[in-house]
């Protein structure tokens, strides 16, 4: 990987990069991404699995009993950055 | 003068139903113990104002004759779990001065099984490492040997019980978190089946790898808190129930080691000699130790270097500067996200959120993270296939005891921490580490797995083990 597609990547993750440190991750992710590709190994060679290992299901339910409105806003809007009444302010998008 | 480091939980408890001393005497021994060793330790990011007022609330209770596992008992919280109305950062600048406005379950059970909540301790950012030297708060050291790490990234968590400043604390695994830091500092570190403890109100790092767990002194201690924390919530959709499993097959004492896992490159002569001691105690505890082939197990660390980055860059975007924590200015609304992630979020955490977004993009997706899925579903069937002729699964919980500061150097390096630990968040099994033997003055620690839902296994063991009962 090149320090370039490390900045590309880093604009997509919408984090501020300057190249010092995207030469330097371009260089680990070449050592990372050699050793994880490892997994095809195991990813081709197994059986696939016979149980559905892990308990999982979605869960559903209706939408209803809302709570009273107001209740939290204050508690959630208290750890806002900016914000006008009872609004999250930002800067204007178009 | 209570000392805390001959006490533990259980004992402790017996000491405040007797009226030995009151859970403020107790409460105030923690207390004097962070002031008197913290400074140099650094296992707390802070120590909360109300924890005596908390005291004396137990204190009424046990002089009602209240009987609750916890009751007066001084815990830790690792920084990533909410706490109504208290700091919490993930050990993160991006979260600096973050008020929780509600309980995550398993600290709302902390607090209604009686315990009281002493601070919150130190990590490496949102979790991610095995040192705490990734702590946006300076690293934390370890209690045996300050020139070195504690492990990660429960690494306060695990030093506040090494140091004898708390008699038990909570910590999150996602590869190794608990076990890891506990082999390291000398003590018990517990990992329990996926969907054993609610995460609601845990700070995600990657959510189908994250459980809350318990360190103690004892194995007896960790089943205490394991008890309380446990149990299905209606707020985490994947939390199970005692039954879930359904697996009522009895205990028989037998023991797999994965032979060639263990004898690779990297693992230490000590840790080797250490484990083939640990094989002999289990022996002359009537159990039957067996080699056991498990090939696949060494690939779930490649496998969780794709499936945690893809699951990171995806739960962490959720900082964003607008919410809550830091708003860095930009000139315009997306430069203020640009801004406020870039300086919000350390070395480790960009490298993880960066290698994720590069897994989960559209050219590379079936290459890595589709492959990882398939390898995750391969290691979790041999696993289980395994403990169809054993009960457990043995091997050391680290390569090496306790590493010094700056001693990794490059990113893998660290990873390889993880080598004997992650299997067991990959395939969401329990599994304990328990303190044995040293190398040198440092402590190491053997590492037990159990099929899913069977703690009770891991606890029986580990009592025995550490002649406990």
């Amino acid at each position: 990987m090149d320090k370039d597609k490390v900045l590309d990547l880093a604009k997509l993750a919408r984090i501020e990069m300057g190249e010092v440190e995207a030469e330097k991750l371009s260089h680990e992710f070449d050592a990372i991404l050699g050793y994880v590709s490892e997994v095809k190994s195991v990813a081709t060679n197994n059986q696939q699995p016979t149980t559905n290992n892990l308990a999982l299901k979605n869960v559903m339910r209706e939408d209803g009993e809302p709570h009273e409105s107001g209740l939290y806003t204050e508690s959630i809007l208290s750890q806002a950055p900016a914000r006008e009444g009872n609004y999250l302010k930002v800067k204007k998008i178009l | 003068m209570i000392d805390l480091t001959v006490l533990n939980i259980r004992s402790a408890r017996e000491a405040l139903s007797k009226r030995e001393f009151s859970s403020r005497e107790l409460t105030q021994a923690a207390l004097d113990a962070v002031s008197k060793q913290d400074q140099e330790i650094h296992a707390f990011l802070e120590v909360f104002d109300d924890a005596l007022a908390q005291a004396e609330e137990a204190d009424k209770l046990i002089a009602k004759g209240v009987d609750l596992p916890l009751l007066g008992i001084p815990v830790a919280l690792k920084d990533n779990m909410l706490y109504s109305g208290h700091k919490a950062t993930a050990g993160s600048k991006i979260l600096k001065g973050f008020v929780a406005n509600y309980d995550a379950t398993a600290v709302r059970k902390l607090k209604e099984a009686g315990a009281v909540l002493i601070g919150r301790t130190n990590m490496d950012e949102f979790a991610m490492g095995s040192s705490t030297e990734n702590s946006a708060y300076g690293p934390t050291k370890n209690p045996l040997d300050t020139e070195r790490v504690p492990g990660g990234s429960s690494g306060g968590s695990a030093a506040a019980v090494a140091a004898n400043m708390v008699l038990g604390s909570l910590g999150s695994d996602t590869g190794g978190s608990i076990r890891q830091p506990a082999a390291l500092c000398g003590i018990v570190g517990l990992k329990t089946t996926y969907g054993r403890v609610s995460r609601h109100g845990l700070m995600a790092l990657a959510s189908s790898l994250d459980q809350i767990g318990p360190f103690a002194k004892t194995v007896s201690d960790a089943e205490i808190i394991y008890n309380v924390i446990k149990g299905e919530d209606k707020m985490d959709s994947t939390t199970i129930s005692d039954d879930t499993y359904n697996d009522s097959r009895q205990y028989s004492k037998v023991i797999g080691v994965p032979r060639e896992f263990i004898t690779m490159e990297g693992v230490s002569e000590t840790v080797k000699k250490n484990f083939e001691e640990a094989v002999e105690r289990f022996e002359s505890l009537g159990y039957k130790v067996v080699d056991i082939p498990l090939p696949s197990i060494p690939y779930s660390l490649s496998a969780y270097y794709i499936i945690l980055p893809a699951e990171v860059s995806s739960n962490l975007a959720r900082f964003d500067g607008v919410k809550y924590g830091l708003h860095v200015e930009g000139e315009n609304s997306i430069d203020d996200y640009f801004k406020t992630r870039g300086e919000g979020f350390g070395a480790e955490t960009r490298r993880r959120v960066i290698l994720g977004t590069y897994v989960l993009s559209s050219g590379y997706y079936d290459a890595y993270y589709g492959m990882a899925q398939k390898a995750r579903a391969a290691i979790t069937e041999e696993l289980r296939q395994a403990f169809k002729s054993v009960d457990l699964i043995m091997t050391p919980t680290t390569p090496t005891p306790a590493f010094k500061f700056g001693e990794k150097s490059s990113p893998l390096e660290m990873y390889m921490e993880d080598i004997f630990t992650v299997h067991a968040n990959i395939s969401g099994c329990p599994a304990i580490s328990i303190p044995f033997g040293k190398e040198g003055h440092l402590p190491l620690g053997i590492e037990l797995t159990a099929d899913l839902g069977r703690e009770d296994n891991l606890f029986i063991a580990g009592k025995d083990f550490l002649d406990e009962n």
